[in-house]
């Protein structure tokens, strides 16, 4: 909502207060003012001048050498090219030496031979926008009215002196969508009257009631429906005061019929609508719903389809208009009408709301119905319209306002405990104090005992219940006066979950691994959803937007790992070879292809690697990232939770993963994750290096039941270190090897070390030797050589006997 | 056979002096205090001497020995003190090659902001609650006094999966599911952290997802006072000891009344400048008293229980706080921008 000073200051005094301190009082009582415009800005000496002569240049066709008089003691002369200028008019002359906006300076100056001393403006070099210039005055000059002095400061004959302040209006401050609402918001911020238009109708003896006829199908969709028939209107443009209102307002100025709907809106917020009267095609108003399929063009030209749901108004036979929203193009006022309807009435907010909905149709006048207007106001609202018609389209207006429905209803009340107020907002207001409130807010009220009567004005319908009183105390009061207490309720202690300090400590093990914390987006593609699989590989259907607003962000990822690959990319780009990243997010996943619950949501950890190991430097040449880099990350991360025991590796064969450096993560033989590299293929496409990625489900790990943490007694007795070199086929895993040996040296086997690997000529094709140091110990006694080199034996019997492994001698 | 004795000390003490190998101090040793030594000869001589004199050779060949006896201990020492000096001095480091070192990865700033507000309301009692982030129509709107077609819900455009289920457009969805959790017995005191997504076209201001922390407190008795002094403790603490707030009224469908706090501007105090725009003051969150209709909806007797609650964009936060200009950079994430908030 734009708000004029000059304008504001008909209704409330403002002397004494800047437009600048004006919008921190507006700001301060909850109507943020987003901007104060100085209309003005940007021009200097500007004055208004009378073209004495106009004639044609004698070099130039288009062009005009005019003789202005600017009030100084001689005329000047000034070339205008402008196709309206003439001898005659009051104009807005830019003298040499003034400033327009966009620090445009004016300069005596020679066109075609012919001194120019200056500038005769139209309304866009003054900084008007387009789209607000009156039709008339759209490709020339401005032309003053003729009472204009000449030689005074042009500014306040365009109103240009005048401040705009822009507020941000809320839900529920519809009520300062119009200049009366702002005024009775600004007479009680600053406690200063008020002074509201009072129309003055000279009706004519012909009562309008004998033209036509009101009917309303249902009066709870329509309480209130009024109209006025105005006849011997002549169309024109309006006066520069009217024009000018508007403008400041962002309105553009059309014609003395239509800029007074608009101001009209403006000043009451209440939506008019004009009928041209003998377009209306009969003497009879019918306001019904819609039939199903019942079409009508509107305004725009656009032809509407209704349903049942809307409000019609009709002229008995055919619908005329589409209530509150936009009227029908063919009772459209136009240059040449004479009589009009002027409508006013009050639509149901949710009826208007619904069909603005869904026809698309956003209008000043649906938007304010859907907001909520001054039940009270209707009748009034048309009155001034037609004093203005009255006034500036020389039109008669017949006698009386048509309507079903009360012009009036009494204000709602709100009673509740005035004490109350206190308990809220933790003030001591006193009795006095509180009403002193309502009475600047212009509400009726009063205390008897403890309770509090409100009468809420219809203009607030925002004002409902108990609560919405003490907001009006407490922000009219002032909340710089409210204390700064602290709660004096029970106590409670604060603290994370157990999940909530897992999950901090993942990232803490992350970071100190090297890695960075990302945070990318949710929202992906359908086809980055299917690059990777995800960990659990039959759980893959994303979740869908119904309404996208790009394919970018159409569905909810089912992985994390594209994102963080598009990250890496990102760096690549940058000439940055070497990135580590891990991010903790939710990813989705939808089981049914409509949903009709909530799709299951989990956190993921997440981590891609590609370059080198940073703990390579000076004093070592430069290590490659491998699948080694990333299994000692996880590896790390189950042994801070104490649960290496219980996870195992197993090569895997997944969707967009290298199919021979790729493991599954089991957790208690239940798949949980997977890591590996990126398929060559899939590395290649998306221009990345050799990248490793692993994808844990969080949530499962963490949440993993363990034992309570408790002390083992420290060994009391050495213990016995024995290697052992075996020989194996190549397809024998390290894991199986590791497997036999542990179930066989139990109970006195407690470590199996792998610390070497060797391939050579000397073992023959296809074989390997694997080197483990084995560790005994005994917590209840010193162990033998002997004890221990019987186990031991048959450790090695086992691996020979059940994968062929042979002692490498 | 005295300045036998004495030229001979003299010839070993030179002997010993001149030594630069252990070697040829054994060498010194066994030539002149060995058995066969020039002393041990000397010794031996003594029988011819008349009684007068032999105590007093004998006493003059001891000292002479052990004379010699104790140069050679001191240079032993003094050589094998040379030579561990000679061994640091060939192991010495350039102490300002860089070390060995694990680089430290490093939590997003976002976390690093969360983490820091989620601590301080601990502090104040508060616990931490979640939620789904693909929420019901009902937990984000209906349950908060948003009904469908409530032109309030222009405020807020969502992405839609269904009629029904969207993505959350805000983290107040977990305040309603916590309250109904309580059964309508207070207090319920919960900070809700998370990300949030609505239908914005990505720009420096603005994002389709971003984080959100609201904070909720349900009790008996708890006054808008209250909330003023606890969001009080929260500005100082987050941006300073120094830090005035300013409630001014506002609009939230879920609160009545509404109010949004500015906090003083952290960089002029007051003053003016371009992080506060020239007003002294940063608007940073939007609270409230809790509608009675929400209470009510969740569970709560609102004749019985009051609460407050309140609402902030971590994002917001860290742009004012660290002098972000644009918000895309949360979610860029490049390790340039990251790297700037190890500390943080
Ligand atoms: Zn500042």
């Amino acid at each position: 909502m734009y708000v004029s000073y000059n304008w504001l200051n008909e209704y409330v005094d403002l002397t004494g207060v800047t437009p600048q301190e004006l919008a921190e009082k507006i700001t301060k009582a909850g109507i943020e003012v987003e901007h104060v415009t100085f209309l003005g800005e940007g021009i200097r000496d500007v004055v208004v001048g009378y073209v004495e002569s106009c004639d044609r240049h004698p070099n130039a066709d288009k062009l005009n050498v005019c003789q202005v008089n600017i009030g100084a003691e001689e005329n000047v002369q000034i070339i205008c090219g402008a196709p309206n200028v003439a001898a005659g008019q009051k104009v807005v002359v830019a003298k040499v030496g003034a400033v327009l906006p966009g620090n445009f300076k004016i300069k005596k100056a020679k066109l075609r031979g012919e001194v120019s001393q200056g500038m005769i403006c139209s309304l866009q070099e003054l900084g008007i926008e387009d789209k607000f210039v009156p039709k008339e005055f759209a490709h020339g000059i401005y032309v003053l009215e003729e009472e204009a002095e000449v030689g005074a400061d042009a500014l306040p004959y365009l109103n240009l002196n005048d401040y705009v302040l822009e507020l941000d209006i809320l839900p529920n401050s519809a009520h300062c969508l119009n200049m009366i609402g702002v005024a009775y918001e600004v007479a009680s911020i600053l406690d200063r009257d008020i002074c509201l238009p009072k129309p003055e109708l000279h009706e004519s003896r012909v009562e309008a009631a004998s033209k036509v006829s009101i009917e309303v199908a249902d009066q709870d969709k329509v309480p209130f429906y009024g109209a006025r028939i105005v006849e011997g209107i002549k169309v024109g443009p309006s006066p520069r005061w009217l024009q000018q209102r508007l403008m400041a307002a962002g309105v553009r100025p059309i014609s003395n019929i239509v800029d007074i709907s608009n101001f009209v809106m403006l000043e009451y917020g209440q939506p008019l609508h004009t009928f041209d009267f003998d377009a209306f095609g009969s003497d009879r108003v019918l306001v019904r719903q819609a039939e199903e399929g019942e079409k009508l063009t509107t305004l725009d030209d656009t032809e509407r389809t209704l349903t049942s749901e809307d409000l019609v108004i009709t002229n008995g036979e055919k619908a005329v208009a589409i209530a509150g929203v936009m009227g029908g193009a063919d009772s459209e006022v136009s240059d040449t009408t004479q009589t009009v309807l002027l409508e006013s009435a009050i639509f149901d907010s949710l009826s208007i709301r619904r069909t603005s909905t869904r026809l698309g149709l956003r209008t000043d006048a649906s938007s304010r119905y859907e907001k909520g207007i001054d039940r009270n106001r209707a009748a009034d609202a048309a009155a001034r319209a037609a004093e203005l018609m009255e006034q500036l389209a020389g039109a008669t207006v017949l006698k009386g306002i048509v309507h079903e429905g009360a012009v009036e209803v009494p204000p709602s009340t709100i009673d509740m405990p005035w004490q109350k107020i206190n308990h809220v907002l933790g003030t001591q207001l006193l009795e006095e104090e509180i009403l002193s409130v309502f009475r600047r807010l212009r509400f009726g009220a009063k205390i008897e005992g403890d309770t509090l009567h409100v009468a809420v004005p219809t203009r607030r319908p925002d004002v409902t219940i108990p609560e919405d009183l003490v907001e009006e105390v407490g922000r009219t009061y002032g909340y710089d006066h409210v204390p700064a207490t602290l709660p004096e309720g029970s106590s409670t202690t604060g603290q994370l979950t157990d999940y909530q300090l897992k999950r901090r400590k993942v990232q803490r093990l992350m970071e100190g691994a090297g890695l960075y914390q990302t945070v990318t987006y949710s929202l992906t593609t359908e086809e980055k959803a299917h690059l990777i699989s995800s960990i659990d590989e039959q759980k893959h259907t994303p979740v869908r937007l119904a309404m996208p607003m790009s394919e970018e962000r159409a569905v909810l990822r089912v992985g994390l790992i594209p994102e963080l690959l598009e990250v890496v990319r990102y760096h690549l780009n940058r000439q940055m070879p070497n990135i580590k990243v891990f991010e903790m997010g939710r990813v989705f996943h939808a089981d049914e292809e409509t949903l009709t619950d909530l799709p299951e949501e989990k956190e993921h950890l997440v981590g891609a690697l590609t370059g080198t190991r940073e703990d390579s430097g000076w004093y070592s040449k430069q290590q490659a990232i491998d699948f080694f880099t990333v299994k000692g990350i996880i590896e790390r991360l189950f042994d801070a939770f104490d649960l290496t025991e219980r996870v195992s590796y197993e090569a895997a064969d997944r969707e967009g993963m290298h199919p021979g450096r790729t493991a599954n993560v089991l957790l208690d033989h239940v798949v949980v994750g997977f890591l590996g590299q990126i398929h060559p293929t899939l590395q290649n496409e998306l221009d990345l290096k050799e990248t490793y990625v692993f994808e844990l489900d969080i949530e499962t790990i963490l949440n993993a039941e363990n034992e309570a943490l408790s002390y083992t007694l420290l060994p009391r007795y050495p213990a016995m270190t024995r290697d052992i070199a075996l020989v194996v086929d190549e397809a024998i895993t390290s894991g199986q090897l590791v497997q036999v040996i542990k179930s066989t040296g139990a109970p006195l086997l407690k470590e199996v070390k792998l610390f070497d690997i060797y391939r050579g000529e000397s073992l023959g094709e296809g074989k390997k030797s694997m080197a483990y140091a084995l560790k005994y110990l005994d917590p209840e006694k010193t162990l033998t050589d002997k004890e221990v080199e019987k186990v031991h034996q048959k450790v090695l019997e086992a691996c020979e006997t059940q994968l062929g492994a042979v002692l490498r001698g | 056979m005295k300045d036998k004795l004495e030229a001979l000390k003299e010839e070993a003490l030179v002997a010993v002096q001149t030594a630069s190998e252990p070697k040829q101090l054994q060498d010194v040793k066994v030539k002149y205090l060995g058995k066969k030594g020039p002393i041990t000869e000397v010794l031996r001589g003594m029988g011819k001497l008349s009684a007068e004199e032999r105590p007093v050779i004998g006493q003059l060949a001891n000292d002479v020995r052990e004379a010699i006896q104790s140069a050679i201990t001191e240079k032993v020492e003094a050589l094998e003190k040379k030579k561990i000096e000679e061994r640091l001095a060939s192991e010495a480091v350039d102490v300002t090659l860089p070390g060995r070192m694990v680089q430290q990865g490093n939590h997003h700033p976002l976390t690093a902001v969360i983490e820091e507000i989620e601590d301080l309301f601990i502090g104040m009692g508060f616990s931490i609650a979640e939620g789904p982030e693909v929420e019901k129509d009902y937990y984000n709107f209906e349950a908060l006094n948003l009904p469908k077609d409530h032109p309030a819900r222009d405020m807020q455009d969502s992405f839609y999966i269904t009629e029904d289920i969207l993505l959350r457009t805000h983290t107040s969805p977990v305040q309603a599911r916590t309250m109904e959790k309580h059964h309508g017995q207070g207090p319920v005191k919960i900070i809700c952290p998370g990300k949030v997504y609505r239908r914005d076209t990505d720009d420096a201001t603005h994002s389709h997802q971003f984080m959100q922390i609201e904070g909720l407190y349900v009790d008996k008795n708890v006054r808008l006072s209250d909330l003023k002094g606890t969001l009080t403790v929260f500005a100082k603490k987050m941006f300073g000891e120094d830090r005035q707030i300013r409630l001014r009224p506002s609009f939230f469908p879920f609160t009545e009344p509404s109010v949004e706090m500015d906090i003083s501007c952290f960089r002029c105090g007051g003053e003016g400048c371009s992080v506060c725009k020239g007003t002294g003051w940063i608007e940073i969150l939007g609270s409230g008293m809790i509608h009675p209709n929400v209470l009510r909806m969740s569970g709560f007797d609102p004749e019985v229980y009051t609460g407050f609650a309140f609402g902030m964009g971590p994002e917001r936060i860290a742009m004012l706080k660290y002098g972000i200009d644009d918000i895309r950079q949360f979610y860029t994430n490049d390790q340039r921008f990251l790297e700037q908030f190890k500390r943080a």
